[in-house]
């Protein structure tokens, strides 16, 4: 355990510390919230919701800038082993497993606060707070994106020599992963065809609790998010474990 | 007990064998030098030694534990300085001492005295709450240096300690690692470029090439070895100087351009005779010197090169260069 926080603070710290990293990656979510929710508040209307457009939209933009945190937090270790840091961990006698869950916690715990700024803004362009529990809720589902896209972060970064792949990461996974995601549209409303990969996409339950948490509806049963989201993070966790352990300096 | 043992430690990548069957030992409070020219697997093999690498074949034992079966027995009794710097730049120099000491389980009380301690030791105390992105390049190795320290390792690794510091430095940190060893009786390997680092520090030193260990033996002896005094004859026409030199007497000659260099026992009986010699085959002699062997002597025998030779091919200013730009 105290190795886990160990790392967990170094992560912790150096993302408190990056005060360009935090108002940089808040700029796109805050763009989508603005330029979407305001945009097409008065013209599109969610079937069967009360809200408009942008309180349906806000819980999706907190799930992005979640995601997003978490896999740059996740992806960051192929600066350490670039800049060296990382061998000085792994020829200490602790435990790569230690080592992969402290910065799977590090990088969901930016990833979270990164969310909790962003549902701070929202607040003061719209966002009706739905009282403590529904705000726990939305949190519980943040840790839980943080933890899975953290650990597909170090996953890819164990098996990446450098940053050359990060944008083909981006385009070819991460976009398409919040794309399909309910973030931007109900489910209900999807083509047939494009409703699997939504079901698909472990985003989509992630989407959907934090939505149930704020606004109290969810197209998803928020235990069923839940039980998926749950799953995912410990898949993930594990599957980053296993890729982690056989990293090479 | 011997500090490090290897047997036939190999490493091979793909095609290329770094470490090529090497076997040496080192006695526990020795400081042991790995000389060689860049790529002769000098960090490589500290790497197998350090639990880094995983050897291709062979074995090593440090302070008694295999490299390979009691890797966190090895890892809790070594200290390492790698040859890139594996520091957090965006925390502190006392932050980077912290994560160290909470890695290798250090409660807190005894944890912050050793690093007071330390950091004063490298004469860091006063910049401690300072970004190492702030350090210059000395500091950054003398904070490295004290990290390594910080768990009371029974070995400690220094992969080029001094590489791209300044002579002060350098020579500080000599008088520090000498004294590490003296007064903790720490068991040293060092691998460096610096011949005088070597002389110096090393009570053992083991020149690499190729992957294979050429020499090894004190700096006495390996000066001894390579057959006595050393003349160097500059003229216009070398070549005809060595073909001349055929006597018994004469142990080594080599060839550069304008010189050339022989060796020799017990040089001052034999000049006279060189010259008389050379001058009566009307061959012109510019200037003649005659030294002890150096360090330098024993590594241009050895490998073949000349350590100047070796900067001249740049990997060394290169390597430096891309660690700068990263930054
Ligand atoms: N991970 C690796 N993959 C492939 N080849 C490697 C790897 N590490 C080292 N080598 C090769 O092994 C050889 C020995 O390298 P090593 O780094 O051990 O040399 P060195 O003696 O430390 O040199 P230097 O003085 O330049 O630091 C070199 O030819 C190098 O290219
Ligand atoms: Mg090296």
């Amino acid at each position: 355990m105290d190795i886990v926080y160990t790392i967990w603070l170094r992560n912790v710290k150096r993302y408190l510390r990056s005060k360009s990293r935090i108002v940089g990656s808040l700029g796109m979510p805050l763009f989508f919230m603005l330029v979407l929710g305001f945009g097409l508040n008065s013209i599109v209307r969610i079937p069967g919701m009360e809200e408009g457009y942008l309180e349906f939209i806000i819980p999706g933009i907190v799930a992005m800038s979640v995601l997003f945190t978490s896999v740059f937090s996740g992806i960051q270790i192929i600066w350490d082993k670039q800049f060296g840091f990382l061998k000085e961990t792994l020829v200490a006698p602790v435990s790569r497993l230690e080592i992969m869950i402290g910065q799977t916690l590090g990088g969901a715990t930016t990833a979270v606060i990164q969310g909790l700024i962003l549902m701070v803004f929202a607040l003061f362009i719209g966002l009706q707070p739905a009282g403590i529990t529904g705000f726990l809720v939305a949190v519980g589902f943040m840790a839980l994106i943080g933890v899975t896209f953290t650990a597909f972060g170090i996953a890819i970064a164990s098996r990446m020599e450098d940053m050359h792949g990060f944008q083909l990461i981006m385009n070819f996974v991460i976009f398409p992963i919040f794309g399909l995601s309910g973030a931007l549209f109900p489910i209900n409303s999807l083509p047939g065809w494009l409703r699997p990969l939504t079901l698909a996409d472990p985003l989509t339950y992630g989407v959907e609790g934090i939505r149930y948490g704020l606004s109290g509806t969810a197209q998803v049963h928020p235990l069923a998010s839940l039980a998926v989201m749950a799953a995912c993070a410990v898949l993930m966790t594990v599957a980053g474990a296993y890729l982690f352990r056989k990293i090479q300096t | 007990m011997q500090a490090i043992d290897a047997r036939n430690l190999t490493k091979s990548f793909g095609d290329l064998v770094a470490v090529d069957g090497i076997s040496f030992s080192i006695a526990s409070g020795e400081i042991f030098g790995l000389l060689g020219p860049n790529g002769a697997g000098k960090t490589t093999t500290i790497s197998m030694l350090s639990t880094m690498q995983k050897p291709t074949s062979g074995t090593a034992t440090v302070n008694g534990h295999d490299v390979v079966t009691r890797e966190d027995d090895v890892r809790k009794s070594i200290g390492i300085v790698f040859q890139d710097q594996s520091l957090d730049e965006e925390l502190t120099a006392y932050e980077n001492m912290d994560f160290h000491g909470r890695l290798y389980r250090i409660g807190g009380e005894e944890r912050r005295r050793r690093i007071g301690e330390l950091l004063a030791l490298v004469g860091l105390a006063d910049r401690k709450d300072d970004l190492v992105k702030t350090y210059s390049g000395g500091m950054r190795r003398r904070l490295e240096i004290a990290r390594g320290l910080l768990h009371e390792p029974k070995v400690l690794f220094l992969d080029e300690p001094t590489l791209g510091l300044d002579p002060q430095t350098r020579n500080h940190l000599w008088e520090y690692i000498a004294r590490l060893n003296n007064e903790k009786g720490i068991t040293i390997i060092l691998t460096t470029h610096y011949m005088e680092e070597a002389d110096r520090l090393c009570d053992r030193i083991a020149i690499v090439d190729r992957g294979t260990i050429v020499a090894l033996d004190t700096a006495e002896n390996l000066k001894h070895s390579i057959g006595g005094d050393v003349v160097t004859i500059t003229s216009p026409d070398p070549d005809k100087i060595a073909d001349l030199l055929t006597a018994p007497w004469v142990s080594g000659i080599e060839r550069h351009d304008g010189s050339v260099t022989v060796r020799l026992q017990e040089a001052d009986r034999h000049i006279p005779g060189i010259v008389t010699a050379i001058h009566q085959s009307g061959i012109g002699i510019n200037s003649l010197s005659v030294r002890k062997p150096t360090l330098e002597d024993v590594f241009l025998h050895y490998t073949g090169k000349t350590i100047r030779d070796e900067e001249a091919d740049g990997k060394e200013t290169i390597r430096m260069f891309q660690r700068a730009r990263r930054r």
